[in-house]
Parts: C-alpha cells; sequence; structure tokens
C-alpha cells in the first residue's frame, strides 16, 4: 500500500511522453519486417507458379483467374511452410502433429552454435568469416574419433565434442594470433582458412583412413553408436542432446559476456580499443582469446552436424552445407546477442524445416525460403524504412 | 539576425534536460552560456542547430518561427555550430573537409579549386588562418578549430555556435580565437558561446546567460566579477582557489632517469629527461601542447612502443612492463582525451568506474564479476563526486562531457592504494564548481602522501596546483620552477628561453610587472624540497597573502593583452 503510493509519488511530477519504449519499438520493427518479407517473397512465390503465369496473358480481361491463382499459390505455400515448421494440423498422430517444431529446432541446433562463434567476435569488434572452414575442422575430429575410436557410450560422446570444440579453437585461433601479432585482417585470414579446411577434407577423405569400406565416393564410415548425440524425445524424433549444447553454449557465451572479466575485456575491446589498452588490458590477447572461444562454438556446430545425423551419421563434403555462412546472418539478426542469436537460429531453423515440406508438398523452391531470410535481414537492417512503410513514429531515445 | 528561443524544453526519458528556456541573441551580440556541467547547455545548442528535436517551445529567426528538422536546415537558416568533439575527416585537406556535405562540382567532377578559393577568402576575410591544401591529421588542435569554424561559416552564417571551444585550446591559441570572435562581432554577426573558463567569458561577452538544472537562473554583465559568476552558476560560494598547506614531501616515489621517446617515424618526442617526483608534493609538468607532455606520461603508463631509459617507483622498473603490470604498482592514471582512452562511450556508467579495476575485489572473485557491488561502487562514486546522471546503469556516452570527465576522475582519484598518481588536463571540460572539489582532492591526495604528476595547458591550473613547475620544450625539460613564476617567464619557458634569458627578457618588457619578480636563490635553500644536480630552482622573494597569485594577476588583465609573450 505504501509502497504503491510512493511510486506515484516518485513518477508524478514527470508525465512519461506516450511514446513506446525501445524495445517494444525493437520487437515490432522483427515482426513487421518478418510480415513484410512474407508480402514481398508472395509475389515471388506467385510469379514462380506455372497457373499463374499461364493467367497473366490475360490478367485485364479476366484479373480474377490471376488473382485465385497467385491466392492458391501463395496461401498453399505458406500453409506447407507453417505446417512443416510448426505445427501439422493434418497428422493423424500427435507424434506427427508436433514433429514439424521439433524438425525446426533440430535444424537450428547448427545454426545457433555457428551464429555464436559470429556473435561472440562481432561484440569484440572483429569479423568472422571463418565459421565454415571451423565447422568443417570441428566435424573433421569429431567425425573421425567418432568412427575410428572405440570406447564406451558417455566417454566415447564426450571426447568426440571435445574433439571438435578444440579442432575449431585451433582453427580460429590461428586467425586470432595472426590478427594479434601481425595485425593481418581477420576477414581475410578467415577465408582463406575456410578454403584451406574445403580442400583439407576433401584430401582427408581420399585416405584409407577416412574412406568406407567397400565405397569410392568421399565418404567415411558412420560414427559408432556409442558417440552419436542422444536423442532427447525418444527415436520417432531426431532432437536430441545438440540442442540442448546448444542452448548451454548460448547460456555460457552471455555469462562470458555479461558476467565474467573475461568478457568485459572482450567487449570493452571491442567498443574501445585505446581505451581498453589504457585500462591495462592487453588488447592481442583479447583477440586471440576471442576467435578461440568463438571457434570451440563453430567447433561445436561440426561435432552436431556428423554426430546429431542430419548426413546419416557420415563425413562427407558436404557435411558443412551453408551453415557457417548463414551463421553472419544469424548473428545480424540475433544482434550479436546471445539469446538473440538462439531466437534467429530457432527462426531459420524454421524457415529451413518448413522450406523443405513446402517444396516437396507444392513445387515452390526452397529457394524462396532465402528470399524471405535475406529480406527479413535487409528490413531488420533498415529500421527508418519499415517505419516509413507502416508509418510508425521512432521510439523515444533512452 | 535575430534569433529568439521561447520555452524551449527538451527531454530524454523522464529527464528533463532543458525546461522551458528563453533565449535572446541579438544581431551583432557575443552572447556567453554558463552552467554547471550537465546543466543542459550543449543540449540546447543541439537542439538549436537542427539536431534534436525539443519537445516543446518554438525558435524564431528574425521574429519568423522556423522548424529545423536537421542541421542542414539550421544552416541554411544562418546558423553554424562548431561542436565540443571536432567532426573533421584527419585524411582529407582542409578544402575537401569545408566542401564535405555542400560539394562544388563542375559537371560530375568535383571543383576543389572553388572550394580552396572559399576557404582562402573566408580566412582572409575572418584572420583564420589556414592552408586549404593541408592534411588535417597534421595540424594542431588550434588550426583544426579554425577549419571547423570555417566550415560553419561557408554558408555565411549570422549566427555562429561555440561548443567549449577552448577547452583544448593553448592560451595563446584561446587568445587568437577570441579576437576571431570579436572580428565576427564587428561583420554584425552573432556568437553563442559555452565555455567553463569565467575569464575569456568575461573577456567577450556582451552579454552572460546563466543556466543551472536545466532552467535559465540570470543574466550578467561581463562586469561581474569571477566570484559572482561562479556563485550564479553553482548556486553557492565557489572558491577558485584551493587552500592548501605548504607541501610536505617525502621520498622519491617516481624517478625518470634518461627517457626517451620516439615516434614511429623515429623522433624523440621525449628527449632524456630526468624528473623525480616526491611522495607529497605535486609537480606540474607545463608547456605547449605538442611538446612531449603526453608522451611523457604515456611513457611511464607503458603505452609507448619505443622507449629508453629508465623509470621507477618507489624502486621498481616500469619500462618494459605492461599497462597492467604498471598500475597494478599503484598508480592513478587520467589520461589527456577522456573519450579516446578514458571510457568506454557505451558502457555503462558503473562499468566505466571499475574500467581499470574489473578484476579486482570487490568488485570480482576469480572471473566471476559482482554487477550488484560495481552498480553499488558506482552509486557512492557518482553521489561523491556530484555525477549528475539519472542512474549508473546509463552509458557513459549519454553524460555531458564535463560528468564524463568526473566519472574517469572519480575512478582514478578513489583507487585503493596508490602512490603516484598522473593526470594529463584533469580538469578538461568541468566547471569552476567541480573544479574546486576536484583540486581539494588532488591537494588532499598530496597531503597523505600521494607523488602527484599534472599534466596541464591551464596555466591557472598548474599555479594553483602545484608546489613545482616542469616546463617542458620539444621533449626536453626548459627549466624547473616554483608555482608563482610570473606568467610572462613560464610563457618564454614554453618557448623554449632558458630560465635566465627569460627572466631577463621578461623583465625587459614588463618591468613593472616583476617589481615582485622572483629571485633566483641557491638550489638547496629551497625548503625541503630536494634538489637532483643540474635542476633549477628558484623561490619568490616573500610570498605573501597580500601577493596576487598568476591566476588572479591575469584576471585583472585582459587575457589578450597579457605581456611578454
Ligand atoms: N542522449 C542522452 N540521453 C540521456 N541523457 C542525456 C543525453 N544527452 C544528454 N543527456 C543528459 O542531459 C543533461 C544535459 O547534458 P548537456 O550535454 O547538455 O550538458 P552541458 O551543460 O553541455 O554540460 P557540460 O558542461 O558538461 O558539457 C546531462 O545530465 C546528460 O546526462
Ligand atoms: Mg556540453
Amino acid at each position: 500500500m505504501s509502497t504503491t503510493e510512493l511510486k506515484t509519488e516518485v513518477t508524478a511530477p514527470v508525465p512519461e511522453p506516450r511514446r513506446r519504449r525501445a524495445w517494444v519499438d525493437q520487437v515490432l520493427i522483427y515482426l513487421l519486417s518478418f510480415v513484410l518479407a512474407l508480402v514481398i517473397s508472395a509475389f515471388l512465390i506467385a510469379f514462380a507458379d506455372p497457373d499463374v503465369r499461364s493467367a497473366l496473358p490475360y490478367f485485364f480481361s479476366q484479373p480474377m483467374d490471376t488473382i485465385s491463382a497467385a491466392w492458391e499459390s501463395v496461401s498453399e505455400a505458406y500453409k506447407a511452410l507453417f505446417s512443416g515448421s510448426i505445427i501439422n494440423f493434418s497428422a493423424y498422430t500427435v507424434t506427427d502433429a508436433i514433429r514439424p517444431f521439433t524438425e525446426s529446432l533440430y535444424t537450428a541446433t547448427s545454426l545457433i552454435l555457428a551464429g555464436l562463434a559470429v556473435a561472440l567476435p562481432f561484440r569484440a569488434g572483429l569479423f568472422n568469416i571463418g565459421a565454415q572452414g571451423q565447422l568443417i575442422l570441428g566435424a573433421i575430429v569429431a567425425g573421425y574419433i567418432g568412427f575410428s575410436w572405440a570406447l564406451p557410450f558417455p566417454v566415447h560422446l564426450l571426447v568426440a565434442i571435445l574433439g571438435g570444440m578444440l579442432a575449431g579453437s585451433l582453427w580460429a585461433g590461428i586467425a586470432g594470433l595472426l590478427k594479434a601479432r601481425t595485425g593481418a585482417h581477420e576477414v581475410i585470414v578467415t577465408i582463406m582458412l575456410n578454403w584451406i579446411a574445403i580442400y583439407l577434407l576433401q584430401y582427408l577423405l581420399t585416405l584409407d583412413a577416412f574412406q568406407r569400406p567397400g565405397r569410392d565416393d568421399p565418404l567415411s564410415p558412420p560414427v559408432a553408436a556409442e558417440g552419436r548425440l542422444p536423442r532427447i524425445l525418444g527415436e520417432d524424433f531426431r532432437l536430441n542432446l545438440g540442442f540442448i549444447l546448444a542452448l548451454l553454449a548460448a547460456w555460457f557465451i552471455w555469462w562470458l559476456l555479461e558476467r565474467s572479466t573475461i568478457g568485459f575485456e572482450f567487449r570493452a575491446v571491442g567498443a574501445n580499443p585505446s581505451a581498453a589498452r589504457t585500462a591495462g588490458i592487453n588488447v592481442r590477447r583479447a583477440v586471440t582469446g576471442v576467435m578461440v572461444v568463438a571457434g570451440a562454438m563453430a567447433g561445436l556446430a561440426g561435432m552436431n552436424q556428423i554426430l546429431g545425423g542430419s548426413t546419416e551419421y557420415a563425413l562427407g563434403n558436404g557435411i558443412a552445407g551453408d551453415i557457417g555462412f548463414d551463421a553472419i546472418t544469424v548473428a545480424l539478426l540475433g544482434r550479436s546477442t546471445p539469446l538473440g542469436v538462439v531466437l534467429a537460429g530457432i527462426l531459420m531453423g524454421a524457415l529451413r524445416a518448413g522450406g523443405s515440406t513446402m517444396q516437396a508438398a507444392t513445387g515452390t523452391p526452397i529457394d524462396i525460403v532465402l528470399v524471405v531470410q535475406s529480406l527479413i535481414v535487409l528490413f531488420i537492417a533498415a529500421p527508418p524504412l519499415v517505419r516509413k512503410i507502416f508509418r510508425l513514429r521512432a521510439p523515444k531515445p533512452e | 539576425m535575430r534569433l529568439e528561443l521561447r520555452g524551449i524544453t527538451k527531454r530524454f526519458g523522464t529527464f528533463t534536460a532543458n525546461d522551458s528556456i528563453d533565449l535572446v541573441v541579438e544581431p551583432g551580440q557575443i552572447h556567453c552560456l554558463l552552467g554547471e556541467n550537465g546543466a543542459g547547455k550543449s543540449t540546447l545548442m543541439n537542439s538549436l542547430f537542427g539536431l534534436y528535436r525539443p519537445d516543446e517551445g518554438q525558435i524564431l529567426v528574425d521574429g519568423q518561427e522556423v522548424h529545423f528538422r536537421d542541421p542542414g536546415d539550421a544552416m541554411d537558416a544562418g546558423i553554424g555550430m562548431v561542436h565540443q568533439h571536432f567532426m573533421l575527416v584527419p585524411v582529407f585537406t582542409v578544402a575537401e573537409n569545408v566542401m564535405l556535405g555542400h560539394e562544388h562540382t563542375k559537371g560530375a567532377f568535383l571543383d576543389i579549386e572553388a572550394a580552396r578559393a572559399q576557404v582562402l577568402e573566408l580566412s582572409h576575410k575572418y584572420n583564420l588562418e589556414v592552408d586549404p591544401d593541408a592534411l588535417i591529421e597534421d595540424l594542431p588542435v588550434g588550426v583544426q578549430q579554425r577549419v571547423e569554424i570555417i566550415k560553419a561559416l561557408v554558408k555565411d552564417a549570422q549566427v555562429l555556435i561555440l561548443d567549449e571551444p577552448t577547452a583544448v585550446l593553448t592560451p595563446q591559441e584561446t587568445d587568437e580565437l577570441l579576437e576571431i570572435i570579436r572580428g565576427l562581432k564587428a561583420t554584425g554577426r552573432s556568437v553563442v558561446m559555452i565555455s567553463h573558463k569565467l575569464r575569456e567569458i568575461k573577456a567577450v561577452a556582451d552579454i552572460i546567460t546563466v543556466i543551472r538544472r536545466g532552467k535559465v537562473v540570470g543574466t550578467a554583465l561581463p562586469t561581474a566579477s569571477e566570484t559572482e559568476l561562479a556563485a550564479a552558476m553553482v548556486g553557492r560560494a565557489v572558491s577558485l582557489r584551493v587552500e592548501k598547506g605548504a607541501a610536505q614531501p617525502r621520498d622519491v616515489v617516481l624517478s625518470v632517469r634518461g627517457l626517451t621517446v620516439r615516434s614511429a617515424t623515429g623522433q624523440a618526442v621525449v628527449d632524456h629527461v630526468d624528473l623525480d617526483v616526491h611522495g607529497g608534493e605535486v609537480v606540474c609538468v607545463a608547456g605547449v601542447q605538442g611538446n612531449g607532455q603526453t608522451e611523457l606520461t604515456q611513457a611511464i603508463m607503458g603505452l609507448e612502443e619505443f622507449v629508453t631509459g629508465s623509470v621507477t617507483v618507489k624502486g621498481q622498473e616500469l619500462v618494459g612492463r605492461s599497462t597492467r603490470e604498471v598500475l597494478d604498482s599503484g598508480i592513478g592514471f587520467v589520461p589527456e582525451d577522456r573519450s579516446h582512452d578514458g571510457l568506454v562511450g557505451p558502457f555503462s556508467i558503473a562499468e566505466n568506474m571499475i574500467l581499470d579495476q574489473y578484476r579486482q575485489e570487490p568488485f570480482a572473485k576469480g572471473v566471476r564479476m559482482k554487477p550488484s557491488v560495481i552498480a553499488a561502487n558506482a552509486e557512492e562514486k557518482v553521489a561523491e563526486f556530484d555525477v549528475r546522471t539519472t542512474g549508473v546503469q546509463l552509458s557513459a556516452g549519454s553524460l555531458s562531457g564535463g560528468n564524463q570527465q568526473k566519472v574517469v576522475l572519480a575512478r582514478e582519484l578513489s583507487k585503493p592504494v596508490v602512490s603516484l598518481f598522473i593526470a594529463c588536463q584533469p580538469t578538461r571540460g568541468v566547471d569552476v564548481g567541480a573544479i574546486e572539489f576536484i583540486h581539494r582532492r588532488v591537494i588532499a591526495e598530496r597531503d597523505a602522501g600521494v607523488a602527484v604528476l599534472i599534466v596541464s595547458t591551464e596555466l591557472d591550473e598548474v599555479a594553483a596546483l602545484a608546489d613545482r613547475v616542469v616546463v617542458m620544450y620539444r621533449g626536453k625539460i626548459v627549466g624547473i620552477v616554483p608555482p608563482d613564476t610570473p606568467r610572462g617567464v613560464l610563457g618564454l619557458m614554453m618557448a623554449g628561453v632558458p630560465l635566465e634569458a627569460a627572466l631577463h627578457s621578461d623583465a625587459a618588457h614588463v618591468g613593472e610587472d616583476l617589481a615582485e619578480a622572483p629571485l633566483v636563490v641557491p638550489a638547496e635553500a629551497v625548503e625541503g624540497v630536494p634538489v637532483e644536480p643540474g635542476e633549477a630552482a628558484v623561490v619568490p622573494g616573500q610570498p605573501t597573502a597580500e601577493q596576487p597569485l598568476l591566476g588572479d594577476r591575469a584576471t585583472t588583465t585582459p587575457t589578450t593583452e597579457e605581456g611578454g609573450r
């Protein structure tokens, strides 16, 4: 009673201007960007549809043909996108109905981990383009341990996870060390290290130690059962321990950045290197350290790729997909905060998972998903544009 | 052009930075704004210049209401502004910087000739001497500022806003600037100037508006005394001179021997410097900006790369040590440029308060930081040093310039174990009330036995704090003199003239000024201060209470007519 009275007393003299808070504005911009991206993509979906294109020539005499064909194709595509990523209402069993969302999380796992590998260096003023290479190294080492060693269950998995992390750390550490010691720009170094990693993988897959017996295409033997990430919702769902690890990793990065002296150094170096130096922070060590931790995250993503079963637990040239590059998008979307990366990773995972369903069900190319993704990023990067389109006022400055 | 502000109110969140401010700037008027740090002066000027949009109020130009959406609008309306922090592109030439934003073109090409001509014309017209082809990064601060003024004038501004233009200037440069301002006034233009230096305000102002906590509390004429102005601004009596007893020097704490610092190009910027600072004394390094004072302190802190010689603190060698080791040996350090070296702008005030102590207990245990302890510490320091803010979790970048400086000082002056305190331009941008407090704190440190080394281009500050004054010129120490050495002598020494010659030359110029000229006495006679062999030392004849010290003497005569320089 008395506390509420006190509160009103304190706030009363200054009338709070009735404008949105900054974070509400943020969320609004994100949502509207998403909506805008879907609207624009809808046009692309419509024009990519053969029915729409065949109705188009007589648009002016019979506009409804085009419009209904367009509506049909767009709504089918987005329905498939939804049922492939969130909930499938037309499924017969509960398992089938909720499977899409677990698939989204499953797909998001590597994106989150690799996203962290880009987001953390961002905070320290470094641009890690090398998540792809670090991820490949992590996959190589985790995979090798997985399929060529024989150890009992939790030990085997643990060793493989650690191996993947270390390999990623090492690969990123090279870039960090070069930057710290010689000033070599991390963008160039990490791009080069990506290529080295890609060719290293190609080469390794030609060696007997990596070759699956009885096959002559570049494919490794499958990872032993003891080295696989266990599924967490039963055998019906692919979602596995990797997702929990990704959440733990995100929490760890948050703790590191916001609650530890190490993260304090990282952030200080990122925000004002000369003030950091004057305050006694060893800028070189921080640069190397950031890359080592980031590499560990990318290494975990590589580990998840191979031990999580997305390639049938085998190492091939496509092990990394484009994850190391999509990670940059995830980090940007997530504003380089761990929570943001988790959310952005899940969004992109959902678009991926839904995209495959959409392609299978409606023939709409999965590339549309890439367009949606790119448009979201584009709009989020330009809040004034979104504000203009929706005639929003700017939030009050903090 | 007559400029009028009516009822300007600007809020940041729930905080009201400007509260219904009225202000009239008549044509040909030099209007000075005076107010404490965080009073809202910069905010008001930014609202006027179209950088902020005021929440309430009107801006009238010649009686017509105007709305500025951005600085471009303000410039079109005839208002120019030079900001507290310069906004020039270092790798561009003067002419390129001046035309930036309203480029002259010839077809598809930039017409740099037209821009050069314009620079030459303006610099001729207003006596703003600059070379249009010089690169900004090669120019001294004072000249860079002229470029800013030219930039502000290209659109034929009738009102020029100067936000703390003299904070980074040397006394000579300040005098030149005041001349330029008078020149502008002579052409019928008006100037709005913000400054914390009462002396220069008195020297140029036609009228002074005093702002306190976002409100206009009154106007004053330049005939008002400094004490009156200070009191109006702070709301209490301010003593402009620190009360301090004689120094009680103890053992040598900082000992510098043969210290040489080279720039990346191999030039010696600090050249074989020998210097001792005892516990319990304040040594001020005076000199024109850029004569190696900054590099001297940076070298002590382990921030310079090419250093030879020796620096010891309490017998511990520091050359070759990392900055962290240097700091850990018990040194408080206030760097010269707060926004570049002293603060991390996006970090909270609380984080900035521990920027160089984040690993130490009680702020951290192992690698785990203690946010609540850090916040509590900040609350305490903010209260103690009167940092004007609405919360310690706000970013340091949102503080007013002077309050940012207070954060750095609060951090460095309240370190637990300090044997040496080094500060470069400690009170740059700080209001007179806060200067009083800071000077008292520095003297308190001294009296607690800390060795204090202050680098300042502000001769008032040197006079107020120093027990001994070291004058540097081109990386070398010209001489070490007592604090009440006449300004003229100091000025000559700062130009490289040795003490003996300076004394005579000064005497020749302003004989009457030296009625109480200091006597040169044997070094051993200086009480309490053990003098190193080869160090020059003088003491004044009879320092008495009636004999004014430097600052006061200068205030009685207009700044620009200072003799001897
Ligand atoms: N962007 C911002 N967000 C929140 N508060 C702000 C912001 N800008 C200024 N303030 C606050 O408004 C107040 C006035 O600031 P302003 O910069 O106008 O002071 P000032 O009078 O110029 O002081 P100084 O003499 O130190 O330069 C300060 O308390 C400052 O913390
Ligand atoms: Mg200001």
